[in-house]
């Protein structure tokens, strides 16, 4: 009699629900998956070494590309190492800002895997009614940096510009009449803050609306329940970060535990998990939108009244104001220096890490004193969360890997780079 | 009859046209010309019944997408035509011009062969479907019996496809499918005997007009008379297995395109499109079934309106709706969940239930004698 072999299969890229282009290898007994073999690198395009040719700022658009799901956290914890090389102070208002936007990106990438998510697990209206959400949002980093998702809006030492007084107006077209601009419009007629407060302020109603299609629904939570569970040392023996990790009950958030930024002055809570099954990583994912719009919140009232500069003053870092540079000789100087060498980073080397949206986020970066990068490493979540992929799966169905892949938020430009 | 209805439904100047081509039939064929024309009218009956249903079954996916759609805050397909009517044509034309590219390591003949399997039985079964008391193809007295035989024999089509197509994906599907299919088909088949256990009989005409006897039934409240209100949990247990009979949300798992693409992932062009064909078909003879076997026919649902055959197609589209709304709505099973809800749940259920109405009919109060 010939061995039983176990049934081998090949899952992705091409699949739709690869999230892009995962690969996994699938050993299976029936339809028990007994070993799941991720592939990588398929998606590799070696931002690490492109960055090593570039100048430091150069790179900030490379950052946007990287979990191309939340922009501007990758780019956030890159400016942020560069500003600790620089030992600059960035003004106030930047940080807010900054703090806003990584929260508006929070809530994009955590709609994005409640749709993804929900489709992957066959309750495939969630994507459409997330995407509505995210088209307010995507407006909103259209409103400060011209781009609906690379925004490369952070630079080091501070942002790009300050918020702008005016949104984006939809015009009359064949498709859209007079009457119905007008009512789409008049979200859009104040500034950006108005039109974000606007949105925080229906945002928690939309995910109670979310939560009643999902929560308590049995099908969802027969498959989401006691799925994929891992333990709490479990969890950080892999080194989980992120709502993987809180998901298992421990309250590790980098914006609590080393606060950066003004998250400090700020009011939120940390969800965790009990079990550290998937139902519980996509309750602490939803309960994590509701502080993000909490934070929104608090950042809107403070930037309403609180203006300032929102970049440093600093010219060998960031370009003096144009007015000065038509008219000075020094800023013309500067502005010169800087569009043609850009920054000179001191000596040195740093680790910077961001809660972003879907761990820790890190980058490591060593400067020889020139203007670019000596070497730089991306620590990506995602990347370590995918390593999992075998523990989490195994002795599950083929429906539950496709959970799996969901749960863990896969989001293919962070693990290759 | 065909020379009778024929006489009665064309214009006056053709008649003697018709008689002169019946008289040469008779001379020609002698006593065979008789059942010539019987299966000639049978053809003719046969085509009356697919034509409609081929198209219905065109715009029910058609509004498939405008109902979900509208459900997931899109505006559905409106480019085709006014309101995007054409829409279901084009569809069509472009599959039947698409190559069907079958595999190389297919088996050709299996592969091509099991689109056949899936899409026949699911247009035989409507041969003794009663529109209305008299509208029927066929009035066989086991109608209820071919039915379910009928509908058995789609899983077929769905297992070759798995089986031929030669891809691990397309097999998985095919394995789930038969699994599923075979476990519903248990819980549907004993849902089916209570109904007939009440109604006396197996054929269907028999099974709509029992339901349009009873105390409600006089009162002018014929919807409270129907089978669904008395064997309820038949009812609930048959349509969520008319669901996962027809492999729609959220028992697709044969199909499960989010984690195996399902069994025809190696179909195209008219070879897939039979599949979609026989799933359509498939569920308007489920929700028709329903509606005859629980949501009484084509009887009015109060009794000051007239039983009219606009009921059993209000029925039909009411019990497609609810389908639709479910898909747009619930995630998708998990394998193991749909075998657990349909051994574990369902036929547990029935068993029971068959035994309360069978001591039900037994006691004084007996209500449908």
């Amino acid at each position: 009699m010939p061995d039983i072999q176990n049934y081998t299969l090949n899952f992705g890229p091409q699949h739709p629900a690869a999230h892009g282009v995962l690969r996994m290898v699938l050993e299976l007994d029936g339809e028990v998956v007994m070993r799941a073999d991720p592939h990588i690198g398929l998606l590799h395009r070696a931002t690490e070494k492109l960055a090593e040719t570039k100048t430091w700022v150069q790179s900030v658009p490379y950052m946007d590309r990287l979990d191309y799901m939340s922009m501007m956290c990758n780019e956030h914890a890159y400016c942020m190492a560069i500003e600790r090389l620089l030992a600059i102070e960035v003004p106030i208002r930047a940080q807010y800002i900054r703090v806003m936007f990584d929260e508006v990106t929070r809530i994009l990438n955590h709609l994005l895997w409640i749709g993804a998510h929900g489709l992957d697990v066959g309750a495939m209206t969630m994507v459409l009614y997330a995407f509505r959400e995210r088209e307010d949002l995507v407006d909103c980093y259209e409103a400060v940096s011209g781009a609906r998702m690379h925004a490369a809006y952070y630079r080091p030492g501070g942002v790009y510009r300050d918020l702008p007084d005016s949104m984006p107006q939809y015009r009359e077209s064949k498709w859209k009449s007079a009457t119905e601009v007008k009512k789409i419009n008049e979200v859009r007629s104040g500034s950006l803050l108005d039109f974000l407060g606007d949105f925080v302020s229906r945002f928690p109603k939309i995910l109670d609306e979310y939560e009643t299609l999902l929560t308590d629904n049995r099908i969802w939570k027969q498959r989401l329940v006691d799925v994929g569970i891992v333990s709490p040392e479990r969890a950080m023996q892999l080194g989980f970060t992120g709502p993987m990790l809180r998901g298992s009950g421990i309250a590790w958030d980098l914006r609590k535990k080393q606060s950066y930024e003004v998250y400090d002055r700020l009011d939120f809570d940390i969800p965790v998990g009990v079990t550290g099954d998937c139902y519980d990583r996509y309750l602490v994912r939803v309960e994590e939108m509701r502080q993000s719009n909490r934070i929104i919140k608090q950042c809107i009232d403070w930037l309403r009244v609180n203006p300032g500069p929102v970049i440093t003053d600093n010219y060998k870092v960031a370009s003096p104001p144009r007015a000065n540079m038509k008219s000075n000789m020094e800023e013309l100087i500067h502005h010169f220096k800087l569009c043609t060498e850009g920054i000179h980073v001191p000596e040195g080397q740093v680790y910077s890490a961001v809660e972003h949206p879907k761990g820790e986020f890190g980058i490591y970066a060593i400067s020889d004193g020139a203007n670019k990068p000596y070497r730089l490493k991306i620590r990506s979540p995602g990347y370590v969360h995918l390593s999992a992929m075998n523990e989490l799966t195994r002795g599950h169905m083929i429906a539950d890997v496709v959970t799996m892949v969901g749960t863990i938020d896969i989001v293919f430009g962070e693990i290759d780079r | 009859m065909m020379v009778d209805v024929m006489q009665q439904l064309l214009p006056g100047f053709l008649i003697p046209y018709f008689n002169g081509l019946m008289q040469l039939g008779q001379d020609t064929f002698g006593s065979a010309w008789a059942n010539i024309l019987t299966l000639v009218w049978t053809v003719i009956k046969v085509m009356l019944i697919i034509a409609p249903l081929l198209l219905i079954v065109a715009y029910v996916t058609f509004w498939e997408r405008k109902i979900i759609g509208w459900m997931q805050v899109r505006i559905g397909p409106n480019r085709v035509g006014p309101w995007g009517l054409i829409q279901p044509i084009a569809d069509g034309l472009k599959l039947m011009l698409k190559e069907v590219v079958i595999p190389s390591g297919a088996d050709r003949s299996v592969f091509l062969l099991a689109p056949v399997f899936a899409f026949a039985p699911a247009l035989a079964a409507w041969a003794v479907i009663p529109f209305n008391a008299t509208l029927v193809l066929a009035n066989v007295n086991a109608s209820l019996l071919y039915v379910m035989a009928m509908t058995s024999i789609g899983v077929y089509g769905i297992m070759l496809a798995g089986w031929a197509s030669n891809s691990k994906y397309a097999f998985l599907g095919g394995m789930r499918s038969a699994a599923q299919l075979i476990s519903y088909e248990v819980a549907m088949g004993l849902a089916l005997v209570v109904v007939l256990m009440v109604s006396n009989s197996l054929n269907l005409g028999e099974i709509v007009k029992g339901q349009g006897q009873g105390r409600f039934a006089e009162m002018g409240l014929g919807f409270l008379s129907w089978n669904w209100l008395s064997l309820l949990p038949m009812f609930v247990v048959y349509l969520v297995s008319c669901v996962a009979e027809t492999n729609r949300a959220p028992f697709d798992m044969a199909e499960g395109e989010s984690e195996i693409v399902g069994f025809h992932v190696d179909y195209s062009g008219m070879a897939f499109a039979v599949f979609s064909l026989a799933e359509y078909s498939a569920m308007i003879l489920c929700s028709t079934l329903t509606s005859l076997l629980f949501l009484g026919g084509w009887l009015s649902p109060v009794g000051f309106l007239p039983d009219s055959i606009f009921w059993l197609f209000a029925k039909i589209s009411a019990i497609i709706f609810f389908f639709f709304w479910i898909r747009a709505t619930f995630p998708r099973y998990r394998y193991d969940q749909i075998m657990r809800l349909g051994w574990k749940v369902f036929i547990p259920v029935c068993l029971i239930w068959v035994v309360v109405v069978g001591f039900w009919m037994m006691s004084p109060w007996n209500i449908w004698k």
